[in-house]
């Protein structure tokens, strides 16, 4: 693979002049988030009227009299999420340099980086090219996801104050319980590799760029939009059916469930994109020297999840696009009673969404295992025994996804075989474990913010684990399924494990990605109240569970309403720990704006090798890897690369390369 | 893949205590305590009780896994505040820690141990959930179940709607009733469905729960070996009214069940004249004439209907 030496320019300011970016245009006539919007209304109402007109609702007769039965506004809904993300894209000038190949003219993107492009904020808020701006724009983009949707779970649990209905309507509770659990699954799939993946991978390897810029600013301009399409199910009356939308409820509905099949399906068009990228851009980007063995945990973590997207997604995508097809042109896949089989669905979507459960913990270990061998002043324990780990993991959850279908009556003589897949699976995750400890075996271990949350990571993510295992288990499982045991399993390891390690990255990196410290003082106040109050919040709702209540329900027993109402006051104060992660958030980056040190924790990481935050290209030259990125304490170990090799040595590698490829 | 790491790094230092050591001191009672705890304390008690075999058998599948975990989280656990107290960083201290890459012997080992526990939970999983005694533990098994317990069971339809449940006893004339009510002692069969959407049928005391889908027959076997009121939830969101889903059974002497499924029979028997033929599934398209039929026949609920309309009261 040949070493790209030029850095991608970004690309120029839309429109059809190929030297636009020599003479830019004002600002409002270039492509950038207000001329998306206006082409995502224009496409809605385009979409709408073209669904209209189909289904004869515009006064003429259908065209296609079947469509008509599925009697409610489907057709126009679907058709106008469809073009308003067509709109959105072309006005975000996705597709300019495509059209301009297309008609022979050259594209923007080699006439060189414009000025307005390196800097200022402006870029943020545009189809940027650079690793870095997208980055930041993911980072932002998950922040204001997470907190919507930590604001529905609030809701939910001020709801749940009493065991009997008191603050929403049955409809106002499904629909809050749907937003929480589908915004939160699918968004959060990227909190992680959005936002330091695309950031730092490139940086870690020892690469000017990602391998495919377009694909990666594609792949997150289409998370705004599936997090307004998503929100605006709201507006149409919700959805019933929680984050899973098991068929055939899920066809039954009204047409709120439409926002929710477009905007999952459209996210996970949105996961294969990152995960493709992050693929190829390790496989193909890194450093002379930056062997397999030497890739940083973190790396590892990202190609296994970007499988896992890449290859699980699609599955997500194919059933979403089913269940539209049953609900707006009337086929039946998911209808029992013309043929079709509900059981499609589950197994259509659990197929995505076991892998999608390790899309959410895989980048928390990949994290964690990059925190504490820099906070320990140690090399990572059993760098071997990681990577297995996490390939593992990845394998593996592939084969377990019926374990959510134990009592569906599917398979019946296939559970023990996913019982012991299931419980397998604690073996790879137990090396991480493995990997933690040994790596605090006669450490120095310091307490900085990161390596709290770290910390707080293995400790949540033990009882997530654990429970996990309980589930696994087809006779406990009977009891567990369905109840708040699994809603508390689950949260353990995603919040407790995924939101805790992305705490402990943002506080590790901010300094680098944007050259700012968060208040550190601050920081400790947020890791205590939120590890206190998340594990308040948390455990009692094992207990919740084993006695009895199912999830999702706005009525329990009476007997339980003390371990609620601890539950749901312990989540305001979990609401309120976020709270002070926003107002550290807003007050260190925009207000106080303390500058970082260049290399805070000393890290021998790549990344840190150069200035904060990086320049355009990342490298000056392309560097020369060394050594591997752990060797804390080894005396007169090599630096972690050569950041200005002699004039040659990449010369000669890419030659010595591409004969000892000849030869083969 | 253990065997490549090097052997050179020595995880116990010359000097020093030993750490080791001192971790399986600290974690050795904590986990025996732990246990014993579980087993004989907390173990009798744990959900979900003993009121039927499935029920029983789930109980002891908790309990032996929390005497499996609860020995390693506390290890790591223990390890863990170890290390966060003992191997802190001092003021002033700034050498790095010593390079250990890894240590062959404590890999093999740990992937050893967590190997073997694994795959006993397997197996003993496994066994519990095929043994006669336990028939499936509660768990839905399909239309054709495999593990099935000795002796002919008394058959019991749960025919689950937007949102409640119905229950059919073919073996008595086949009437349709919205009470639960079972024998003690004898096995059970459950065969759950639905009339429209995915629901869940849960008898949490008896351990059961067995996805109710449209067309499809689910069984589910127990045995209930106490008398006593067993709450039945809706575990599968069914839509709005999911949380509203709920009701309760009764298990009672075998004798006081037959007296009460006579009384029901014949009580009912101007109804079940007009339902369709016991089947394993329910056919939805059937139950607007039901409907029509009692209301012809002037049975039916309150407002006409036997299949009441997918609107519950304000509970």
């Amino acid at each position: 693979m040949a070493i790209e030496t030029q850095p991608e320019r970004a690309q120029g300011a839309g429109g059809g002049d190929p030297l636009a970016g020599h003479n830019p245009r004002p600002w409002w006539r270039r492509p950038a988030i207000h001329t998306a919007i206006v082409g995502a209304i224009i496409g809605y109402v385009l979409g709408h009227l073209l669904g209209d007109y189909l289904t004869g609702a515009t006064g003429s007769a259908s065209l296609y009299p079947n469509v008509v039965l599925s009697d409610s506004e489907d057709w126009p809904i679907v058709l106008g999420y469809v073009l308003a993300i067509v709109g959105w894209l072309a006005g975000l000038g996705v597709f300019n340099d495509i059209l301009r190949q297309v008609v022979g003219r050259p594209t923007a993107s080699g006439s060189g980086l414009p000025e307005h492009e390196t800097s200022g904020l402006a870029r943020y808020f545009r189809y940027s090219l650079d690793h870095k701006v997208v980055g930041i724009q993911y980072l932002v983009g998950m922040i204001i996801y997470f907190c919507t949707a930590g604001l529905f779970a609030m809701a939910i649990r001020t709801e749940l104050l009493s065991p009997t209905q008191h603050v929403f309507t049955s409809q106002v509770y499904v629909e809050i319980v749907g937003e929480h659990g589908t915004m939160m699954m699918m968004l959060m799939s990227s909190v992680i590799l959005g936002p330091f993946g695309n950031y730092l991978v490139p940086l870690m390897i020892g690469a000017k760029r990602v391998a495919f810029p377009r694909v990666e600013a594609l792949s997150f301009w289409l998370t705004p939009m599936a997090f307004v399409i998503l929100l605006s199910g709201l507006l149409l009356g919700g959805f019933p059916f929680g984050w899973t939308g098991y068929a055939p409820l899920s066809i039954q509905s009204t047409v709120g469930a439409d926002s929710y099949a477009v905007a999952f399906g459209l996210m996970g068009i949105s996961m294969i994109l990152a995960g493709f990228n992050i693929i190829v851009t390790v496989i193909c980007y890194r450093a002379p020297g930056m062997r397999w063995s030497r890739l940083p945990m973190f790396i590892w973590s990202m190609v296994s999840t970007s499988f896992l997207m890449v290859l699980a997604a699609p599955v997500l995508v194919g059933g979403m696009y089913m269940l539209v097809m049953d609900r707006t042109a009337q086929t039946a896949f998911f209808e029992d009673s013309l043929g079709g089989s509900s059981y499609l669905y589950q197994n259509l979507f659990w197929f995505f969404g076991h892998p999608e459960v390790y899309i959410l913990a895989l980048p928390g270990f990949g994290i964690v295992s990059e925190i504490i061998p820099v906070m320990c002043r140690k090399p990572l324990f059993a760098y071997k025994v990681a990577a297995a780990g996490m390939i593992g993991v990845s394998l593996l959850s592939f084969f377990v996804w019926q374990h959510h279908l134990f009592d569906s009556g599917i398979n019946p003589d296939m559970r023990p075989l996913f019982m012991l897949t299931t419980e397998l699976i604690s073996i790879p995750t137990g090396f991480i474990y493995l990997v933690a400890l040994g790596t605090f075996w006669k450490a120095k271990i310091r307490f900085t913010v990161p390596m709290l949350f770290a910390l707080a990571f293995y400790f949540n993510f033990l009882i997530g684990g654990v429970s996990g295992v309980f589930l696994s288990d087809v006779p406990a499982d009977t009891t567990e399924h369905g109840s708040f045991f699994v809603m508390a399993h689950f949260h353990y390891t995603i919040m407790g494990g995924l939101i805790f390690a992305f705490m402990g990255g943002l506080y590790f990196w901010l300094p680098k990605m944007m050259g700012i410290t968060l208040n550190q003082k601050l920081g400790k106040w947020q890791f205590w109240t939120m590890f206190i109050s998340f594990n308040s919040t948390f455990l009692p709702l094992f207990a919740v569970g084993m006695a009895g209540q199912p999830r999702r329900v706005f009525e329990y027993a009476r007997n339980l309403q003390t371990l609620n109402d601890w539950v749901s006051i312990s989540s305001f104060f979990l609401g309120g720990s976020i709270l002070l992660f926003v107002i550290n958030f807003v007050w260190s980056t925009v207000i106080a704006r303390e500058p970082g040190v260049a290399n805070p924790w000393q890290s021998r990481g790549l990344e840190w090798q150069v200035s904060s935050p990086p320049p355009a290209g990342n490298f000056e030259k392309i560097p020369v890897v060394l050594s591997g990125p752990y060797d804390y304490g080894v005396k007169d170990a090599q630096p972690v690369a050569d950041l200005n090799p002699p004039p040659g040595v990449l010369t000669a590698a890419i030659s010595q390369a591409a004969s000892v490829r000849a030869e083969a | 893949m253990a065997a490549s790491v090097a052997e050179d790094a020595p995880v116990q230092g010359a000097a020093g205590p030993n750490h080791g050591l001192r971790i399986f001191i600290i974690w050795l009672p904590l986990a025996v305590a732990a246990d014993i705890v579980l087993y004989f304390v907390y173990g009798p008690h744990m959900p979900p009780g003993r009121m039927s075999t499935s029920a029983a058998s789930q109980q002891f599948d908790i309990k032996v896994m929390s005497v499996l975990a609860a020995p390693v989280m506390i290890f790591v656990l223990v390890f863990m505040a170890y290390s966060v107290i003992v191997w802190r960083h001092r003021e002033g201290d700034d050498e790095d820690g010593p390079p250990i890459y890894g240590h062959a012997r404590i890999q093999a080992t740990w992937i050893t141990v967590t190997a073997v526990i694994v795959l006993f939970l397997a197996g003993f999983g496994t066994y519990e959930l095929a043994w006669p005694g336990f028939a499936g533990a509660g768990a839905g098994q399909g239309p054709s179940p495999i593990w099935k317990p000795n002796g002919t069971p008394l058959q019991v339809q749960v025919i689950a709607q937007q949102w409640r449940f119905t229950y059919r006893y073919p073996q008595f004339g086949g009437f349709e009733t919205t009470q639960l009510m079972l024998p003690v002692n004898e096995p059970i069969q459950f065969n759950v469905t639905s009339l429209d959407v995915i629901h869940s049928f849960w008898a949490y005391q008896l351990g059961v729960k067995a996805d109710a889908n449209p067309g499809v027959n689910n069984v589910a076997y127990t045995t209930a070996i106490q008398t006593g009121n067993v709450t039945v939830r809706c575990a599968e969101l069914c839509g709005l009214w999911h949380g509203a889903m709920f009701d309760y059974g009764r298990v009672v002497s075998v004798a006081a069940f037959k007296a009460w499924a006579a009384r029901t029979e014949v009580k009912l028997a101007a109804v079940t004249r007009i339902l369709p033929p016991y089947a394993s599934t329910y056919d939805p398209t059937v139950v607007p004439q039901i409907n029509k039929a009692m209301a012809k026949a002037g049975i039916g609920g309150a407002n006409g209907y036997y299949y009441p309309p997918n609107d519950p009261v304000q509970p």
